[in-house]
């Protein structure tokens, strides 16, 4: 039920982790990312009748190349980086990504057909949408692919180990300026992903982004900032948890669930719910 | 130093003090009503940001506080709004400790985000809360505020109202940063290792400065509230937290007189905006305040890459280096004096 | 030759002199506040273009006694701040006698203060009914859009007619869903209903279906769906998943094409109050409104090439009451709200009879129940 909602916190927290890990900085853009995919997506399907891959293909791409102007541009030339200011620098961005897609796309929410158009799946009693389904599926699709580059490819491994040590990276040869450059472009194409699989239930609209991205954030912190992982558990956790919540106590307050889950976890484990929490406080932004 | 501060507050406080007497129209007066209410919050927002080096993105949710504080309980309960601006105060000082105390422990973007959580979170509950604040409906009829019996019923009276709680606040403001707890803070935004080496007590320091701005954001509230005369949800949600942060950092972080600069540029900048607009379609550029949001993001992002010292800073810097130029000519040529 | 120079003079002459004379009568200058931009800026365009256009035309018929009318229109981006701003600069830089708008709820009442201090009249363009009782304190403030109770009573009508007696409630979180939310709540007993179930959605909700299965578990023989958000058409999608064949009712909320597109085949047979506007084709030939109804839809459309709705349709009736009440009263403020008071208008939201003590103008007859056939808006038979 909450599953839709925690597969697309689940990938904004896988990137969010992305650029953590290369960086240290979290993307106060990343909520964007997820509308801009989703915006693109109606635009080509709606609009100009492109088929479903085709347009899921273009639409990832043209999210990609946002973020990797995104560093380029505001991240790469910084050259005195304190937290303060990178923070300030990618709300920045959000803002004004926002700022655009209100004037490129308008006000209204737009709407998009599912990817299917078959009705609903009886599945052992319940009924199924197919879109959930796909979600389900792309989430799974996305993490695996994931694995597959940080364990099995070079490039992917030449992130993590950027991660691990920035400056023994470097010293083995590692460009560690063009591995952040890939972590922004490859962290907002799958931003783009779960904002293309989630449009065509919730409609999409310029103004989703923060709130989406602050979900995701909290999906992060509570899967262990970093932790890819725990953030695919955690989004599910979350999403559940506000399915329920909005059922069962008050859907009056179903969105501060996630929200309140970050605050406590956040005050309470800063690790997380599979990380230790002294960790968190050893590690220097 | 020291001089040059207090000779720039006396000079603004007359100016602003001065300026009715130029413009008289209550447009205008509101319009600088409202530019209070925000460098009100930006001056405490800059004691977090400038000096102690923390970013909050939630003041907001305690402007929210002091408004509804102030609209709750003179509307439910007839207090006396000097009363329940205080309540909201005081309001605003818990949570401050609440939320501070843990997130104020961990560094750098975990304040950010658990603040604009505890925005996002307050919000909804303004919301949702419809038995304590009427939800999205808002609370009418929110009473007029009165000094010493005399009501500040019109827009001239609750422009040196405003504006003389401002320069309290500033003056405050500016003391502190010049005692000894300001050095202290400055040694924690320069190096926090170093600082607490040295015997600064950083975590209680920062908790301090962090109850302090909200207190200045709970009373910029409350004093909305008594203008408006009605408060929704609305004026409150995450944007206004984020474009409290944007004001302090485009005038420029590390000065107080940045905050304001800031401050009264981006709340005087929408109606400017407006009025440029007529001048743009004169030259057949259709300029929509549609277009507000991406002007705000550019203008920080601008400020953010290039001028990291904000306008003021930037302006300041600028300044010196030419004050110091002339006054390297001038030492040219009059080599002895 | 020469006798048409000389006539093309004198008609120069003419028209040259009746411009003066045009121009020298003082223009009537009427303010409007709406949120042309920002998150509620489908409700402002269409109020922002009617208006316009009814202005152009008046003008060009002659104006109001000879009188120019002279529009000042202002943006409140949806915003408390910049519809304060807006009201001040309207009534203290530009003069204006009137004021028409804002566009939401929440910026008429914080222009109530400001044009009540002021005495200059306002006619709003939004629902809350709080926005014009109780009339003792709202004596400057009027309003065209129809009432939430009103569409409740035309709900709770039909559900007598079709003897139901147990309803569920699903509503959304915002003002509207609120507002709308109260009144079913506090008017059901007259009705002799029973509220079995009470649940809510936020505007971001993506799936209602636990809400739902509640409002089944609680026996309830049919639902009403109260919001003017995009995710009310999730409603009747999760209702036909879940097999669910109660009778759902929409609120007026739901009367934007749009959303019976985002609801698909699901939204075919729901039940709605809603303005005339929307099914303008369907409407009865001999209903008072049906002349007004085609004129402005037909005019509307061929002119901005997008389809009107109901929002326009607000802003028409209000500009209209204003010229009706100028004509009366010339411009005096105070004239103009006395004389408001006593119009008789047949308009777009319904037949408006104003009186001192109601301020809206409008009763439950500014509603018809309205349905949806094969992905369009009909009147139910």
């Amino acid at each position: 039920m909450g599953i839709q909602r925690g597969s697309i916190y689940a990938l904004v927290a896988i990137g969010f982790n992305m650029i953590y890990n290369s960086t240290g900085i979290i993307n106060f853009a990343q909520g964007e990312f997820v509308v801009l995919g989703g915006l693109m997506m109606v635009t080509l399907t709606m609009n100009l009748s492109l088929s479903m891959p085709f347009a899921f293909l273009l639409s990832v791409l043209f999210v990609t190349i946002v973020g990797f102007l995104m560093e380029r541009l505001t991240i790469n030339p910084v050259r005195e980086p304190t937290v303060l200011r990178l923070i300030i620098i990618t709300i920045a961005v959000s803002i004004l990504l926002k700022g655009l897609a209100m004037c490129i796309w308008g006000k209204g929410s737009l709407y998009m057909r599912q990817f299917t158009q078959t009705g609903p799946i009886e599945f052992f009693g319940a009924t199924i949408m197919p879109q959930t389904l796909w979600i389900i599926g792309i989430l799974a699709a996305v993490v695996s692919a994931y694995i597959l580059f940080f364990n099995f490819t070079l490039t992917g491994k030449c992130m993590r180990a950027c991660s691990i040590n920035r400056d023994s990276a470097r010293l083995c040869g590692i460009n560690d300026r063009l591995m952040v450059m890939l972590s922004f472009a490859l962290s907002a194409g799958i931003g783009a992903v779960a904002g293309i699989i989630i449009t065509p239930i919730i409609q999409m609209d310029y103004g989703r982004g923060a709130l989406l991205g602050l979900k995701g954030f909290g999906a992060a912190v509570l899967g262990g900032l970093g932790n890819s992982g725990g953030a695919v558990v955690a989004g599910l956790l979350i999403g559940i948890l506000e399915a329920m919540s909005g059922g069962y106590i008050s859907s009056h307050y179903m969105d501060a669930i996630a929200l309140i889950v970050m605050l406590f976890v956040l005050f309470v484990r800063p690790g997380g719910i599979f990380g230790k929490s002294e960790e968190i406080r050893l590690k220097e932004f | 130093m020291q001089g040059k501060d207090y000779i720039g507050f006396s000079v603004f406080v007359i100016f602003m003090l001065a300026l009715p007497h130029w413009i008289s129209n209550d447009y205008y007066l509101g319009v600088l009503v409202f530019t209070a209410f925000n460098c009100m919050a930006c001056v405490g927002l800059c004691l977090l940001m400038g000096y102690a080096g923390q970013i909050s993105l939630g003041h907001g949710a305690f402007v929210a506080i002091g408004a509804y504080a102030a609209g709750i309980l003179t509307t439910h309960l007839g207090w006396s709004p000097w009363l329940a601006m205080g309540a909201g105060v005081l309001a605003a000082v818990f949570i401050a400790l609440v939320i501070g105390v843990p997130s104020l422990r961990l560094k750098g973007h975990y304040l950010a985000m658990a603040t604009l959580g505890f925005a996002s979170i307050v919000h909804i509950v303004s919301v949702a809360a419809i038995d304590i604040t009427n939800g999205p409906a808002g609370i009418i009829d929110i009473p007029r505020i009165k000094l010493f019996g005399f009501a500040l019923d019109s827009d001239i009276r609750y422009y040196y109202f405003v504006w003389i709680i401002f320069a309290v606040g500033l003056f405050f403001a500016i003391n502190l940063v010049k005692s000894r707890v300001g050095r202290g803070l400055r040694a924690i935004h320069g190096s926090e290792d170093a600082a607490s080496a040295v015997g600064v007590n950083i975590t209680r320091y920062k908790i301090q400065i962090f109850i302090l701005s909200a207190v200045y954001a709970a009373v910029s509230g409350s004093l909305y509230a008594y203008y408006v005369n009605y408060i929704d949800p609305g004026p409150f949600d995450i944007m206004y937290s984020v474009l409290l942060v944007t004001m302090v950092a485009v005038g420029g972080l590390h000065s107080l007189w940045g905050a304001v600069a800031g401050g009264i540029l981006l709340s005087l900048l929408p109606e400017l905006l407006s009025m440029a607009a007529d001048t743009f379609a004169g030259v057949g550029i259709a300029y929509k305040p549609d277009y507000d949001t991406i002007v705000y993001g550019g203008i920080l992002l601008f400020i953010m890459l290039f001028m990291p010292e904000g306008l003021f800073g930037g302006i300041s810097t600028l300044g010196s280096l030419v004050f110091k130029a002339i006054a390297r000519m001038a030492g040219r040529r009059y080599p002895s004096g | 030759m020469k006798r048409k120079v000389v006539l093309l003079i004198v008609t120069g002459l003419f028209i040259f002199t009746s411009i003066a004379a045009y121009a020298a009568e003082k223009s009537y200058k009427v303010g409007c506040i709406y949120a042309i931009t920002g998150k509620a800026s489908w409700l402002g365009e269409p109020e922002m273009n009617t208006v316009k256009m009814i202005a152009e035309k008046i003008n060009a018929a002659g104006g109001i006694n000879g009188h120019k009318l002279e529009l000042y229109i202002e943006d409140s981006q949806g915003q408390n701040t910049r519809a304060v701003n807006a009201a001040k600069k309207l009534i203290k830089k530009d003069k204006v006698c009137a004021i028409i708008g804002p566009s939401r709820s929440g910026t008429s009442l914080a222009c109530v203060p400001i044009v009540s201090a002021a005495k200059v009249p306002m006619i709003s363009c939004a629902a809350a009914e709080s926005i014009i009782t109780p009339v003792s304190e709202r004596k400057w403030i009027f309003k065209t859009a129809q009432n939430d109770s009103d569409a409740v009573r035309r709900i709770y009508e039909n559900m007598n007619e079709r003897g139901i007696k147990k309803v569920g409630l699903i509503t959304g979180t915002t003002g509207f869903g609120n507002a709308g939310r109260k009144q079913l709540k506090s008017m059901a007993g007259k009705y002799g209903l029973e509220i079995v179930a009470d649940e809510t959605y936020t505007p971001a909700d993506t799936d209602m279906t636990a809400q739902l299965v509640n409002i089944r578990n609680a026996g309830a023989q049919a639902i009403v769906n109260w919001s003017i958000v995009p995710a009310q058409s999730i409603v009747p999608k999760n209702m036909a998943q879940l097999k669910m064949n109660i009778q759902l009712y929409q609120s007026h909320g739901f009367g934007n094409i749009k959303y019976v597109k985002a609801a698909g085949k699901a939204a075919d047979g729901l039940i709605f109050p809603g303005g005339r506007l929307l099914a303008v084709d369907t409407v009865a030939e001999d209903n008072p409104q049906k002349k007004v109804l085609t004129a402005y839809k037909a005019e509307y459309e061929a002119r901005f090439k997008e389809p009107s709705s109901t929002f326009g349709g607000h802003a028409y009736d209000a500009i209209n009451i204003i010229v009706k009440a100028l004509k009366m009263a010339g411009d005096n403020p105070a004239a103009i709200r006395d004389a408001i008071e006593k119009i008789r208008f047949v308009g777009i939201s319904g037949s408006f009879k104003f009186s001192p003590t109601d301020h809206s103008g409008l009763d439950k007859s500014s509603f018809d129940m309205l349905t949806v056939k094969n992905g369009k808006f009909v009147v139910l038979k």
